[in-house]
This record gives C-alpha cells, sequence and structure tokens, in this order.
C-alpha cells in the first residue's frame, strides 16, 4: 500500500502586495456582511414563528381566563335560562353542533374521498382538471356564500329551516377540502404499491379501494379532521340554514341550536352572565376540536403506522 | 436473425411469444420478439438499459398495458392459450402469472401473514378458510425460506422486515396462488449481496416446481440461477440458448460484445 507523498510545505511567502491586501480585506468584509446578514434573516423568521403562533396561544390564553369559570357539570347538561338570568347550560347547542357536525360528516366524507379518489387515479382526464379547478374555487368561496346557497336550495323550497340543511351547508364547505387532502394523499401512495396488486389480480377499482385508499388512510383522516374542525366552528353557513333554537332538538327537519351561533348570540346580548356563557361555549367548541383531533390522531397512529416511502 | 429460437423440449413451453411489438406511445419497445419459455425452467433476460427486457417481461402478464399510451401486437400463448385473444381478463391472467417487481412492495396496511393471503383473496372459486388460509401461508412462506424468520410474528406489519425479508415475502406473497409461471423483474437490483444471495437460492429451488422468468442486469446473476439465457438489444431478441452456451460461446457478434464488457 503506497501513501501518496505528503504535500512539500508551500515557501515561506512574500509580503503582500497592496492589490492582494486589498483583496483580503475585501473578502473579509464580504463575510462579515454574509454573517450579519444571515442573522438578521434568521432573526426575522424566528419573530415571524412566534407572531404566527401568539394569536392561538393568545386566544387560548383568554378563553381558560374568562370562560373556565363558567363550565361545569351544568354548562353540559342544563338547558339555557331566560335571557337575564343568572346560570343555565347550552346542552341544546352542544347536542346541536354534534349532530350538524354528524351530517356533514355523513354527506361530505363520502364525496370528498370519492371525488379526491376520482382526481388521483384519472389526473390527466379534462374532468379531472375541471373538478380540481373548480374544488379550488369552492375552497377559497366565503362561507356565507354558502349559506345564501343553501338556503336558496334548502330552506326556501322547503318553507322551513332544519338541521338538514345546516349539515348540508357544512358539507359544501368541507367536500372541497377533503377532495384535495385525498387527492394529494393517494398520489402519494407509490407506483409500485398499485402495480403489486394488479399483479396479483386485483382489479383497478380494487386497487383502488382496498390497497391505494388503505395506504393513504392516515393522511386522509389527518386531511378529514382539519376539515371537520373548520366547520364545526362556523357560524355563517348555519345563519340561513340550522338558524338556532332556544330549546333542545334533535330533530333533522326543524332548526337546530348549535355551538357558534349561540356564541354569536351570547356575545352579542347585554348581559354580563350571556357574556361569561359564550366565553365558555367558545371553550367548550375549540375543546372539542382539539380533543377529536387529538384522540383521531392517536387512533391512526396506531393502526397504520408510517405510510410507506 | 429470424431463426426461430425453439426450445429443444419435447414438451409444449410454457410461455410461446410469437411477433411481439410493444410500443409507449411512439417508442417501439420490443420489436418482432419470437421466444418460448420452457416448462420448469429459469430463463434469463438479460441487455443493456432500455433494451426492452422489462417491458417484454411485462407483456407477459400483460401489466405493459396498465400504463397510459402502451400498446401491443402478436401473440403471447400462454400453456396454448393466447393471453391476448379477445374474452381473456387480464385481471383472471395475472391471479395465474405471478410477477415480483424490482423493489420490494409489500402492502404497508397488512401485516406479514395478510400479504401473504392477499391474492387469495381474489382467486376464483370459494374463498378459504382462515384455517386454509394459514397453511397456505405458511406453505408460500416454506416455499420462499422467509418461515423461520417470521412465524413469530405474523401479525406484524410487514414494513418492519428487512429489504431482502420483503423481497421474499413478496415473492411468497406471489407464489400463495399457486401461479404457472414466476416472472421477476431485477429482483434483487435493490438488494444487498447477502439478500441477493438468497433470493438467488430461492429462485434456483423454485424451477422444479414453477415457470420463471428473471430480468437482470448482472449477468453473473444469470449465470447463476438461469437454465437459458436470452439476450435482448434494442427492442430485439437477439439470442436464446443454454446459459453455459451464451456465456462462452455466443452465437451472435453482439451477444459476445456485450457479454464481454464492450458496450452496456
Amino acid at each position: 500500500m503506497a501513501t501518496a507523498p505528503l504535500p512539500t510545505p508551500a515557501p515561506p511567502r512574500a509580503r503582500p502586495s497592496i492589490s492582494q491586501r486589498a483583496y483580503a480585506e475585501r473578502t473579509v468584509r464580504t463575510i462579515r456582511r454574509r454573517k450579519a446578514v444571515n442573522y438578521v434573516m434568521i432573526g426575522l423568521t424566528w419573530v415571524a414563528a412566534i407572531v404566527a403562533t401568539l394569536p392561538l396561544l393568545f386566544i387560548l390564553f383568554y378563553l381558560l381566563k374568562k370562560g373556565a369559570g363558567v363550565i361545569s357539570l351544568e354548562f353540559f347538561t342544563a338547558m339555557p335560562r331566560p335571557i337575564g338570568e343568572e346560570g343555565g347550560g347550552m346542552a341544546n347547542a352542544i347536542v346541536g353542533t354534534l349532530i350538524l357536525v354528524g351530517i356533514a360528516i355523513v354527506v361530505g366524507l363520502p364525496i370528498g374521498i370519492g371525488a379526491g379518489l376520482y382526481l388521483a387515479e384519472h389526473r390527466g382526464t379534462k374532468l379531472a382538471t375541471v373538478v380540481r379547478f373548480l374544488s379550488d374555487v369552492l375552497n377559497g368561496l366565503p362561507s356565507i356564500v354558502v349559506g345564501i346557497f343553501a338556503w336558496q336550495f334548502l330552506v326556501r323550497p322547503v318553507g322551513h329551516f332544519s338541521a338538514l340543511a345546516g349539515g348540508i351547508a357544512l358539507a359544501a364547505m368541507m367536500i372541497p377540502m377533503v377532495t384535495r387532502t385525498t387527492e394529494e394523499m393517494v398520489r402519494l401512495v407509490p407506483v409500485s404499491l398499485r402495480e403489486a396488486a394488479l399483479a396479483l389480480g386485483y382489479s383497478r377499482w380494487r386497487t383502488s379501494l382496498t390497497i391505494v385508499l388503505r395506504t393513504a388512510t392516515a393522511g386522509i383522516v389527518t386531511g378529514a379532521l382539519v376539515a371537520i374542525a373548520r366547520v364545526a366552528g362556523e357560524t355563517a353557513p348555519l345563519f340561513f340554514t340550522a338558524l338556532g333554537n332556544q330549546f333542545m332538538s334533535t330533530s333533522l327537519r326543524e332548526a337546530i341550536a348549535a355551538l357558534p351561533l349561540q356564541i354569536f348570540n351570547y356575545a352579542i346580548s347585554p348581559y354580563e352572565s350571556a357574556h361569561a356563557l359564550a366565553w365558555a361555549g367558545a371553550l367548550v367548541l375549540i375543546g372539542l376540536v382539539l380533543v377529536v383531533s387529538i384522540a383521531a390522531r392517536i387512533a391512526t397512529r396506531a393502526r397504520f403506522g408510517r405510510v410507506a416511502d | 436473425m429470424a431463426a426461430p429460437l425453439r426450445a429443444p423440449a419435447a414438451a409444449q413451453p410454457a410461455i410461446a411469444v410469437e411477433s411481439l411489438d410493444a410500443w409507449f406511445g411512439t417508442h417501439h419497445a420490443v420489436r418482432g420478439v419470437n421466444v418460448d419459455f420452457a416448462q420448469r425452467e429459469v430463463t434469463a433476460i438479460i441487455g443493456p438499459s432500455g433494451c426492452g427486457k422489462s417491458t417484454l417481461l411485462r407483456c407477459l402478464n400483460r401489466m405493459h398495458e396498465t400504463v397510459p399510451t402502451a400498446r401491443v401486437s402478436g401473440r403471447v400463448l400462454l400453456q396454448g392459450t393466447d393471453i391476448y385473444a379477445p374474452g381473456i381478463s387480464p385481471v383472471a391472467l395475472r391471479r395465474h402469472v405471478g410477477m415480483v417487481f424490482q423493489r420490494p412492495s409489500p402492502f404497508p396496511t397488512m401485516s406479514i401473514r395478510d400479504n401473504v393471503a392477499a391474492g387469495l383473496r381474489v382467486r376464483d372459486g370459494a374463498k378459504p378458510s382462515r384455517a386454509e388460509t394459514d397453511r397456505i401461508v405458511e406453505r408460500a412462506l416454506r416455499r420462499s425460506a422467509l418461515w423461520d424468520e417470521v412465524k413469530d410474528r405474523l401479525k406484524a406489519s410487514a414494513i418492519g422486515l428487512s429489504g431482502g425479508q420483503q423481497q421474499r415475502l413478496c415473492i411468497a406473497r406471489a407464489l400463495a396462488t399457486d401461479p404457472a409461471v414466476l416472472l421477476l423483474d431485477e429482483p434483487t437490483a435493490s438488494l444487498d449481496p447477502i439478500s441477493t444471495q438468497k433470493v438467488e437460492e430461492l429462485v434456483y429451488e423454485l424451477r422444479r416446481e414453477v415457470t420463471l422468468v428473471i430480468v437482470t442486469h448482472n449477468m453473473q446473476q444469470a449465470a447463476r440461477v438461469s437454465d437459458r439465457t436470452a439476450f435482448m438489444l434494442a427492442g430485439e431478441l437477439v439470442e436464446l440458448a443454454p446459459t453455459a452456451k451464451l456465456f462462452t460461446a455466443p452465437g451472435d457478434a453482439r451477444t459476445e460484445a456485450y457479454i464481454t464488457g464492450r458496450f452496456g
């Protein structure tokens, strides 16, 4: 094993000429400037990151401060008291929100996932391009517009407000979100898995449903949860559809209470006690969303582990 | 070159390919190939990258046509039946011609057992009972020499296995449905040398029961595992000969140039 000869030390350098010194000084200045810019930029992104999370922390802190004191068992089980009276709960609104979100899930998830699967599996077709574009437009549609449309087509013809109309309005908001995340997640499933299933004698639809969709499940569930969390707090689409209800109602054909609506009503009322209930309602709403997402995340992580590379 | 490359064996070949052409869009990937794959033999297909060897292989179970813009013409007779005849379902066909790919592709959401049993779920006829499935899974895993390594964790996720184990799992999955033919598309390309050796031994063993066609980049591998070797170049089949002959006394100057490393 011949080792490479050691490099001979360079002969002692002559004193650098003026131009060499100027060059060296300029290099040092450049490096200093780059370092300074680097620190400034890191600092700016750091500040931006903090500012981005501040509102959430602030909201949570304020909600806890204002609302936590009001929350008791009564809040979950009791009905609202007449305006101006102390105490009372939001049982009707909690049940109402669960029903509305339930309708949105039952209607919106299958359509959204199905559409997303179509977009991913037939990505080149004209229909897919059109649907993708429209669903992006729908995604950006103001929720009040969705509410007005639901009112026009689901409330006016029937002649009365209903939980069903509210749930469908929420579903209409969920569908484009679920569609796009499903598409993204299904696209992440490697072609090799698809081919392996086809080579085993799986038909195309079976490959899509049992292999591709199942592999993408963890991601789709996460996307669906984001969508659910978003519509659970929507107020605007419910104004003209679910309307709100002072009483406990579980009928899909009647106006129904909802947490965001109740929060709104209490917040604009002139009474201190109502304001306190509004804070508590907001806290419960956030808590509900948080609990659902955390629980589902744990469940999917345990069952599906990581998605294939 | 038009000389037919027929198998000397008296028995009917497992697969007979007759004037097969295959395209991707306008790219003519396989050009007028005639070749027989004999029963219970390992046939290796070698050739430089892009010579059409994988495409030829994928025409044997009609996987080629799953790629958009792909086209095929010619005949492929599987035990006498043209698999491109009208009325032949590619889905049903693939249940009889197993395939293993370059990269291990276990289904990540399934356990080891369910991976092996995946093909049974779509097999024709009655679905096997749980006990029968267990028996078939064990047999397939034994045949792919993986049983001893996984028998205690059949319910564990398949992605916990090493790359080599995953590839043998894929072989077990393909074997579970008892295919007549097993196609291997560079099955060791992503494996380490020890795993490669295991897969090669497996291929060598399996030829007693199954007809195997293996596409490989590695000429030494072809020499180790195959009975006969086909050499392809630019979409054409140049030569098919017993492996020992092809590597020592090739009949075509281009084959000799390739195996002696003058190109490719």
